[in-house]
């Protein structure tokens, strides 16, 4: 079992024909996801890797029976491209996208409103439930199928804690990049629920940075809520305050903003905290066991 | 990205926002001659850097005289200015903001900022400005009045009247903080703005309502189609290192440590700094060369780094998904034969073609300190540098 994709995910790509779409969409395909289609508007009619290219979300929702969206449109197109994958009907919508302005987030979010759909992203490596679906850029070959969900902001820390657990045997029922923007489609609460609620995963490793007040949402929410354990971690206890640190949300604004702050209330309502990031692997190994 | 006081003031009185007369001086000339062309009897010499808190460092006077006018200009242009936001080594001044000055009766905060939690712009108002508003949220968070703009809508007249009658202003100051408050939001809105800030905003002489200080910031990503906003950009306010990395596709952060870093991906660039201050060493910068690095990316962030005379070892910690370690071991190479590289590089590769990256560093004769993990990675940064210190 898994969250948000599984085998019977049937995917196109937005922004099918560009160099990285059709890499990551073959990659995706060699890992076992089942992509049906693309979308390249102007472009309808070809053939892309052996499938058909669409010049509407629409067109290829009805042709192919679509419900995930992997949009790899450039940043300033992509909220568009997300408000028409929504309004096709797709049920996730992964935007790999990194420097969306963040005004465009803030009206992406608002037409979501109303609409029961996922968006994971952006500025995230994706989603991947191992050996069944993966939407994203993330190396497939770290991943292996488990009992265990991960969920960061962060794409190449997600890829270590992953690495990590792989080294100890531990596997990945779903493993989600919510992605390091400050306005994003997806918090960590709404993928805890989903993992809570996923009878696939029996614990979850939860990967913040510093920045906004989500991660201690999730922990107190995970209190009330949960009864799975969480391992948590917090990067950017070195991080200097005002600085962003390469993600646009990474920036410390407050004192309940620094990473240490995060993690010690994150322990008080409690998440297994590990402080330093070696280790997510081992203490997941042995909290978990 | 940040721009002036006086920019900030220049643009928001383009939309109607009102702002002390004044203009920008580059000289003491310059200075003497925009006063007497403001007329009246006093005036404020305000020094123009990104770095707030400039009252504290000596940056905010007021001159009655023209003579003070200069002489404040005089001191203020070619000194380095020092405030609780610039650093002990202060920032340059290069030119001040001379304006007529105003008698304040009563000082309140303005804000509108991009809020996570709500994930709206969201107007923050106080009766409790000219203060630090992080300060007074701690302490009294009562007096901190938030409102968010539903964005099919925009910032309705009735939410402005709403947070003028909370912070205490009455009569016609209600229809005149409306008209402020919806004239800030549709520069906002236009500007692509991610942060701007009115304080103090001041009850002068009168009852008028004007904004005495004014801050923005911009969003980087989208300043493609803000051309406007993108001119006013200073490159003389931001460290020389940060402008080449960014020129490079590099994210660079200077810190004040000696282990050098060069990272993939900003999550596992912070986790990097984090494994090593949790072995007791300490960053000498953030660095992000983010996917698709090329080995020329790789020997620029080199060069970076190594401007910096505090670096005594590097630590190269990549985990590839996009990225491929081969490139990377090529850079790496690349960047030893074409760079006098003297400080010992220590190198965790993972991911995507890792299996090619190893024995192309193997290969190549130079003595890197090969690591298997984050881990193993930090103690061997640390035992490198007991080793040579």
């Amino acid at each position: 079992m898994s969250v948000f994709v599984h085998k019977h995910s049937r995917v196109i790509i937005q922004g099918f024909t560009g160099q990285h779409a059709t890499f990551h969409a073959e990659e995706a395909m060699q890992h076992g996801t089942t992509v049906v289609g693309g979308v390249t508007p102007g472009k309808g009619g070809m053939t892309h890797l052996g499938l058909p290219v669409f010049d509407t979300v629409h067109q290829a929702v009805q042709e192919t029976g679509a419900d995930v969206s992997g949009i790899f449109v450039p940043p300033p197109f992509a909220a568009d491209a997300i408000m028409e994958a929504l309004e096709a009907g797709v049920a996730v919508v992964v935007v790999i996208a990194d420097g969306i302005p963040v005004q465009d987030m803030v009206q992406v979010k608002r037409y979501a409103a109303d609409r029961n759909a996922v968006i994971i992203g952006p500025n995230t490596p994706g989603i991947i439930t191992p050996e069944a679906c993966k939407v994203g850029i993330m190396p497939s070959h770290i991943y292996t199928p488990g009992r265990i969900g991960v969920v960061s902001r962060s794409g190449t820390l997600n890829y270590e804690a992953v690495q990590q657990m792989s080294a100890l045997g531990m596997g990945q029922s779903t493993s989600v990049g919510i992605g390091g923007d400050p306005v994003n489609g997806t918090d960590f609460v709404t993928v805890l629920r989903a993992f809570e609620e996923d009878p696939g995963t029996d614990a979850v490793i939860m990967i913040g940075e510093i920045g906004g007040p989500q991660e201690v949402d999730a922990a107190r929410w995970a209190q009330e809520n949960m009864s799975k354990p969480i391992v948590g971690f917090v990067a950017g206890v070195s991080a200097p305050p005002g600085r962003r640190m390469g993600h646009a949300g990474a920036i410390i604004s407050g004192e309940a903003d620094t990473a240490n702050a995060k993690m010690d209330l994150m322990e008080e309502l409690g998440v297994h905290v590990v402080r330093n990031p070696a280790l997510i692997g081992e203490t997941a190994n042995r909290v978990f066991s | 990205m940040n721009i002036h006081e006086y920019q900030t003031k220049e643009l928001l009185r383009g939309y109607g926002v009102p702002v002390p007369d004044g203009r920008v001086a580059h000289n003491v000339d310059n200075a003497a001659t925009v006063a007497e062309e403001l007329g009246g009897e006093s005036w404020v010499v305000k020094a123009q850097i990104h770095a707030g808190g400039r009252g504290k460092g000596g940056g905010v006077k007021v001159a009655s005289s023209i003579d003070e006018v200069k002489q404040f200009t005089d001191q203020m242009i070619g000194s380095h200015l020092v405030t609780p936001q610039t650093g002990p080594e202060g920032r340059l001044v290069q030119r001040v903001l001379v304006e007529q000055a105003s008698s304040i009766l009563k000082e309140y905060y303005l804000g509108l900022v991009i809020d996570r939690a709500t994930q709206r712009i969201t107007i923050i108002a106080s009766a409790s400005g000219g203060m630090n508003i992080e300060e007074v949220a701690r302490t009294h968070p009562e007096r901190v009045i938030r409102e968010a703009v539903d964005p099919a809508v925009g910032l309705m007249p009735f939410q402005c009247r709403k947070i003028a009658a909370q912070i205490g202003l009455t009569g016609k100051q209600i229809n005149e903080a409306t008209k402020l408050m919806r004239s800030l939001y549709r520069c906002f809105r236009d500007k692509d703005a991610l942060l701007a800030e009115i304080n103090p905003l001041a009850e002068v002489d009168g009852g008028k309502l004007m904004a005495l200080d004014a801050k923005m910031s911009f969003d980087g990503n989208a300043l493609f189609r803000r051309p406007g906003i993108m001119e006013l950009r200073d490159f003389d306010e931001e460290d020389p290192k940060e402008v080449e990395a960014t020129a490079h596709g590099l994210n660079y952060i200077a810190l004040d440590g000696n282990v050098g870093c060069i990272v993939n991906g900003a999550g596992l660039a912070m986790a990097t700094m984090d494994a090593i201050s949790f072995h007791n060493g300490k960053p000498a910068n953030f660095l992000d060369v983010g996917g698709g690095a090329s080995p020329e990316k790789v020997g620029n962030a080199f060069r970076i780094v190594l401007q910096d005379p505090n670096v005594k070892i590097i630590l190269v910690n990549i985990f590839a998904g996009i990225n491929r370690c081969d490139w990377i071991a090529e850079g790496l190479v690349q960047a030893m034969r074409d760079q006098h590289i003297e400080v010992p590089i220590v190198v965790r590769l993972a991911g995507t073609n890792v299996e090619k990256g190893g024995p192309i560093l193997a290969a190549s004769g130079f003595p890197f300190i090969m690591a298997d993990n984050l881990d193993d990675a930090a103690t061997r940064v640390m035992a490198a540098l007991g080793g040579s210190a």
